[in-house]
């Protein structure tokens, strides 16, 4: 068993297929993880996460490809990867009829330490909890159950963390305070990865791929992630969202129009380099069909728009 | 004017010492998409299980399509439909015995769930799908299958509790679509979700702090009376300060 | 295995146990009600007890015996016989129960101050009635040298043998079964329960992306449950002794190293259920199957295994409790050592190996 490369990649995928019967659950995924990062995996229920992440943290070997993490291979040096990592599974696995302290003390133990001895590591998260430290786990809030499972992860001190939607089914509030946290770690150079459905996390990541149905859609910062998309793009704001959306998709540039919080977001046929005429004559064509204060702006694409084109094909290839 | 399809005055609910809902008062209007947000233990789910009839009021009380939640929970249940993302469908029956089951337990004849089981299939495009399990099929499709499983007996309300957690953007936005249509056949939608774009899609949002109704009004109004850019803005100030 | 890891182990699966009051309650008093169950059930009253006298020099003096018996209206007399082989044939028709043999010189001994010597054969086919009709027969018996205890007499010297069934007593029999049961229950079920529990919760996957081998959390899974069903097997010892009045004769330090390997062969049967269950229920369902039934029917405990067919004789083989039972009953009843039960033993001892190879082996350290 040799000791991990130094200055290479924490985590490397190369071709990772893996099938259950019939379903795909990954199909050929491939990318890098520098030491250090905070990368993310966005994608809905069903994409591969949690069959990338279980590849990752040698719970489950591939049916094809190969990977590393922190230079060890996921299938011959399971136990070097075991001794230094850390994983949270994607729904709640802590022991509810065991107290907060006690469910730590626990995984401390298993993991042969104690407490006292992640404590430096812990102690942002653990400030957080410690009032219910003598609460059963399952009388927790959602958010607090994250953040004790989460504690759990690290009260080893691992090199890597992977966490499996951690904020999946937890308020706005937790969500924020948990990237905030995630933000604390990165600051203190853990390399973390990280899976979510919410596409509006992706900011937080130094890196996100985005993964749908066994594929890797893209990899990039999540500022750059938009720069692939070769589409208008216009906003449109107006009185009656519904009928506007009805409306727009009779427009003879709309390839695709929805519903973006108070907006509509609509992808012309038109390149990107003419998203101001594009807008212009949505615009004029609204006005023409009773709908003149409809506002309609150009707009940079977000990591939603993305992430909708690459995987509704059509746009997404003549994006690529 | 109709009457509103939900009234709450004072609706409260304590479990022991602690007031889990606390004094809501609150109208929905008929065909209206009504967000119920708030932080996870907030009472967004005790509120619920009052509104539908499970769990009565400690005191106050709430008037659901007409039937009060106390006194007459079965009239509430017969009028309204529930989905909710943990659980709605029979994984292990298929998808036209889930339509059945439904039915059947609203108690439509079976002519009635013959031809609307039908048209449900036609219009969600499961027809080929119609001996599959639900299991089987993949999240979005269930999902709106759940959903329009929770109209079949045509509803005066439906409430849905987080219906498009984990589901990708496309889908949760054709399931918007629904939700639309649904509203403005005039049925009323009461929907929870952690996705605080989706908060913006309706009509009128109220914000659960500490069991208490933090805020109420359109998004438009939140977001201006809090001088911020997002309904998420909006949320996360509210719940911090309480 | 560390010891920090396996304590806390321990300590964990007895927070767990601890705080599942129910269970906890039922596992607590499973065995004081099945006992008082077993041995009530098992000892059901008996009347019209039908006896065979056999009496080759009937006189005034053995004509009063015999009437004693018919005076209880318990009794009553299918046969009066001049010798055993007439009666015989009513013992293998199923037409006596039990048999009174008088001593030819029953008479004489009585008038020459001797003990007067009086045999009784009873029927035990079905262990339980068997000892209940011997007892009645010898309540007859006492009440009737009372009366000859008028003229300060000897008495009778009574001597008693079983037929089919010769050394059983019906509660003596089942207790150690009933200690067999007990352990399995508690070590088989409750292993397979909790840990399958892990693996629906998903706190399993997290245990197996640690350093800990498998069987590293297999032991520290079930440590605590060896614990419980020696304590059950000893509550199971004291209500017998206490109710019914089990003998315990033999050596109680090698009871206990018994109950050890036969319940880490339950333990690991209870590791394999789980490995193979998809969930909390099905391992419970499974574990109810692979234990209670063969535990009760194809043990012994219940029904003798030489009255079995030959098939299922051979099926018992396989079936731990029937060694175990075995052994118990020798330390319990019959006060031998290890000097006459260790085939016993060695076949215990081959089957917890076997079983706990297969346990560590289909225990995987991955998911798939």
């Amino acid at each position: 068993m040799s000791a991990p490369a130094a200055g290479g990649d924490a985590v490397i995928v190369r071709d990772v297929a893996k099938s259950f019967g019939e379903t795909h659950a990954l199909r050929g995924v491939s990318l890098a993880v520098a030491p250090g990062e905070l990368f993310g995996f966005i994608g809905p229920d069903g994409a591969g996460k949690t069959t990338l992440f279980r590849i990752l943290t040698t719970l489950m070997l591939p049916d094809a490809g190969s990977a590393r993490v922190l230079g060890f291979d996921v299938e011959r040096d399971l136990w070097a990867i075991r001794a230094r990592v850390g994983y949270m599974p994607g729904r709640f696995s802590l022991y509810p009829d065991l107290t907060v302290e006690e469910n730590l003390r626990f995984f401390a133990a298993v993991f042969g330490t104690t407490i006292a001895e992640g404590r430096a590591v812990i102690e942002p998260i653990w400030r957080q909890i410690a009032p219910f430290a003598s609460r059963r786990a399952d009388a927790l809030s959602g958010g607090m159950k994250q953040k004790l499972a989460l504690c759990c992860a690290l009260v080893h001190r691992p090199d890597i963390l992977f966490l499996d939607e951690p904020t999946t089914g937890v308020d706005a509030v937790s969500r924020r305070e948990f990237w905030e946290i995630l933000a604390e770690l990165r600051a203190g150079g853990l390399t973390t990865l990280v899976s979510t459905p919410y596409m509006d996390e992706a900011s937080q990541c130094d890196r996100v791929a985005l993964i749908h149905e066994g594929r890797i859609l893209a990899i990039a910062p999540p500022d750059a992630l938009g720069a692939g998309f070769g589409q208008a793009l216009v906003a449109v704001r107006g009185a009656d969202r519904f009928a506007l959306l009805k409306l727009l998709r009779e427009h003879s540039d709309t390839l695709a129009v929805y519903p973006f919080g108070a907006e509509l977001h609509l992808t012309s046929r038109r390149p990107a380099a003419e998203r101001d005429a594009a807008a212009r004559d949505v615009a004029a064509w609204l006005a023409a069909r009773g709908h003149p204060d409809a506002v309609v702006a150009p707009i940079e694409p977000g990591i939603e728009d993305t992430f909708m084109a690459r995987m509704s094909g059509a746009a997404g290839e003549a994006a690529a | 004017m109709s009457e509103p399809a939900i009234v709450a005055e004072g609706l409260t609910r304590r479990f022991g010492d602690f007031v889990a809902v606390d004094a809501l008062t609150f109208e929905v209007a008929r065909g209206e998409v009504f967000g119920f947000l708030g932080a996870n233990g907030a009472g967004k789910t005790t509120a619920i299980r009052m509104l539908t009839g499970l769990l009565a009021p400690s005191a106050g009380h709430a008037t659901v399509a007409g039937h009060d939640v106390g006194r007459d929970p079965e009239g509430v249940r017969r009028r309204i439909g529930y989905m909710s993302q943990r659980f709605s469908l029979y994984e292990d029956l298929t998808v036209r015995e889930n339509v059945e089951l439904y039915g059947g337990i609203y108690g439509l004849s079976d002519a009635e769930i013959r031809d609307r089981g039908g048209a449900l299939l036609e219009s969600l495009g499961l027809t080929p799908w119609a001996r599959t399990l639900v299991g089987a099929i993949p999240l979005g499709r269930k999902q709106k299958l759940a959903f329009s499983v929770a109209l079949i007996h045509r509803p005066a309300i439906v409430f849905l509790d987080e219906p498009t957690g984990g589901v990708d953007p496309i889908t949760r936005r054709q399931f918007w679509e629904m939700i639309y249509e649904t509203a403005a056949r005039g049925t009323t939608v009461f929907v929870t979700t952690h996705y605080m774009d989706e908060a913006e899609y309706c009509d009128r949002i109220s914000i659960m702090v500490d069991g208490r109704m933090a805020a109420l009004g359109t998004p438009a109004e939140l977001k201006r009376a809090h001088g911020v850019a997002s309904v998420d803005d909006v949320f996360v100030r509210l719940a911090r300060a309480g | 295995m560390r010891g920090g890891a396996l304590r806390a182990f321990v300590v964990k699966e007895l927070q767990h146990i601890v705080r599942d009051r129910q269970t906890l309650t039922v596992l607590l008093l499973m065995p004081l009600v099945q006992v008082l169950l077993f041995g009530n059930a098992l000892r059901n009253d008996v009347r019209d007890i039908r006896i065979a006298v056999v009496d080759p020099s009937p006189s005034a003096v053995t004509q009063r015996l015999r009437d004693a018996f018919v005076a209880t209206r318990r009794f009553h007399i299918v046969a009066d016989a001049r010798a055993m082989d007439q009666v015989e044939p009513l013992f293998r028709r199923g037409e006596a129960d039990v048999a009174l043999v008088i001593d030819p010189a029953f008479t004489e001994q009585l008038g020459r101050g001797e003990p007067a010597r009086v045999l009784l054969v009873t029927d035990a086919s079905d262990p339980n009635t068997g000892s209940t009709m011997e007892a009645y027969a010898l309540a007859v018996l006492g009440d009737y040298e009372r009366t000859l205890r008028g003229g300060s007499a000897p008495g009778i010297a009574v001597q008693t043998r079983m037929r089919f069934n010769p050394t059983l007593e019906s509660v003596n029999l089942f207790i150690p079964g009933l200690i067999a049961l007990v352990l399995t229950l508690v070590s088989a079920l409750m292993t397979a329960i909790s840990l399958s529990r892990e693996k629906e919760r998903g706190t399993l996957e997290i245990l197996l992306v640690s350093p800990l081998r498998p069987w590293q959390i297999i032991v520290g899974k079930v440590v605590p449950y060896i614990a419980l069903g020696l304590a059950n097997a000893a509550t199971t010892l004291a209500v017998a002794w206490v109710v019914f009045h089990v003998p315990f004769r033999g050596s109680a330090a090698l009871l206990l190293a018994e109950s050890l390997l036969y319940t880490l062969a339950s333990l690991a049967l209870g590791v394999l259920i789980a490995a193979n269950a998809s969930s909390q229920r099905a391992a419970m369902l499974g574990a109810l199957v692979v234990t209670m039934l063969p535990n009760t029917l194809l043990s012994g405990m219940i029904f003798p295994i030489a009255s079995m067919p030959a098939p299922l004789r051979l099926v018992t083989n396989v079936v731990p409790a029937r060694w175990f039972i075995v052994i118990a009953r020798g330390i319990m009843l019959k006060g031998v050592g290890l000097e006459h039960l260790w085939v016993e033993t060695l076949v215990l001892v081959g089957m917890t190996a076997l079983l706990l190879v297969a346990a560590v082996r289909r225990f995987h350290a991955r998911i798939a």
